[in-house]
């Protein structure tokens, strides 16, 4: 994955901050931040994770002219594992959680905090690999990804790794 | 503010219910916000009929969204300087989930003083569905 323009903007704060139920006015009032120690709204701690609304290639987003895998007139608009291939196929680089995979771990690491104004960049770089045995849900396939975010000034400013699972079988409840 | 290192002790612990009775909307505007529009999320069809889960489950990334609401709050805003979780169960419709941080230590690093935390996010049943650590700059 690689974003190139990754614009932070105090409406998709807000947004993001009601889709995880946080009404902290730091993250959509202006005058309330203003008198803060951080002195202007900021972004949630996972906003970072919302670049994906950035990156043309995402893959779990519906596109213009592509097949998706969801339910239209049928369950499955395209096979999961056929999306999986496909997208095996491409030259994108896929961040840690893929189709017909589940998110294993986030980590940030804060250089400073996102805010409004903010122009970002994102490049993602594969890291470790490796499989485990689980009871529930068979063989796991992880693999790691890590995502460096630097501003308009090309400082670092969240370094995020991710781990996703590719598991054998539908995990058991 | 940030918390003040004189106050803590390493132990202390602070909780939160981030949400009751999960509801899919809330699925459906975490996937609108972040962008991650996976139909296992929000397509009832597509997860039972084809991914073969029992109903949408939400995003490991609504839970750490979530759990971290608890951590601002309790550490003050713009204060992290590390947060890590892993998601160790899905997070079903209808979930009532609770965060906890406990303070594993308080070091100096660079001049600063920071707070190691553990994390957790327990369901109704009392099982885990994400465990992590966190780090804060404090007074």
């Amino acid at each position: 994955m690689a974003v190139e323009r990754f614009p932070v903007e105090a409406s998709h704060i807000l947004m993001f901050a009601r889709s995880i139920g946080d009404s902290n006015p730091i993250y959509s009032d202006e005058s309330h931040a203003a008198g803060t120690e951080v002195g202007s709204i900021i972004a949630p701690p996972t906003f970072a994770q919302a670049s994906a609304q950035f990156d043309p290639d995402y893959f779990l987003r519906p596109k213009d002219g592509q097949k998706w895998f969801g339910s239209g007139g049928t369950a499955s608009g395209t096979l999961v594992k056929d999306k999986a291939e496909d997208d095996s196929k491409s030259d994108d680089k896929k961040s840690g959680s893929s189709a017909g995979g589940l998110h294993a771990e986030q980590h940030f690491t804060y250089h400073r905090h996102l805010k409004p104004g903010d122009i970002l960049t994102a490049e993602t770089k594969p890291g470790e690999s490796w499989e485990k045995e689980s009871k529930r849900a068979g063989v796991l396939k992880f693999s790691e990804s890590i995502t460096e975010y630097r501003d308009q000034g090309g400082e670092l400013v969240v370094t995020a790794r991710s781990v996703g699972v590719v598991t054998e079988k539908v995990i058991e409840q | 503010m940030g918390l003040n290192a004189d106050e803590l002790n390493v132990g202390d612990s602070y909780s939160e219910v981030i949400v009751e009775d999960l509801t899919r909307t809330q699925i459906v505007q975490y996937a609108g916000a972040s962008g991650d529009y996976n139909p296992v999320h929000s397509d009832e069809k597509f997860v039972t009929e084809v991914a073969g889960y029992p109903t949408v489950f939400a995003h490991g990334m609504l839970t750490m969204g979530m759990t971290g609401r608890m951590l601002t709050n309790y550490v003050g805003d713009g204060r992290l300087t590390y947060y890590g979780v892993r998601f160790v169960n899905q997070v079903w419709p209808g979930d009532t989930l609770t965060a906890r941080a406990e303070i594993a230590e308080i070091r100096e690093e660079n001049g600063q003083t920071l707070v190691d935390l553990a994390i957790s996010t327990t369901n109704q049943d009392e099982k885990f569905v994400l465990t992590g650590n966190a780090t804060a700059r404090v007074e």
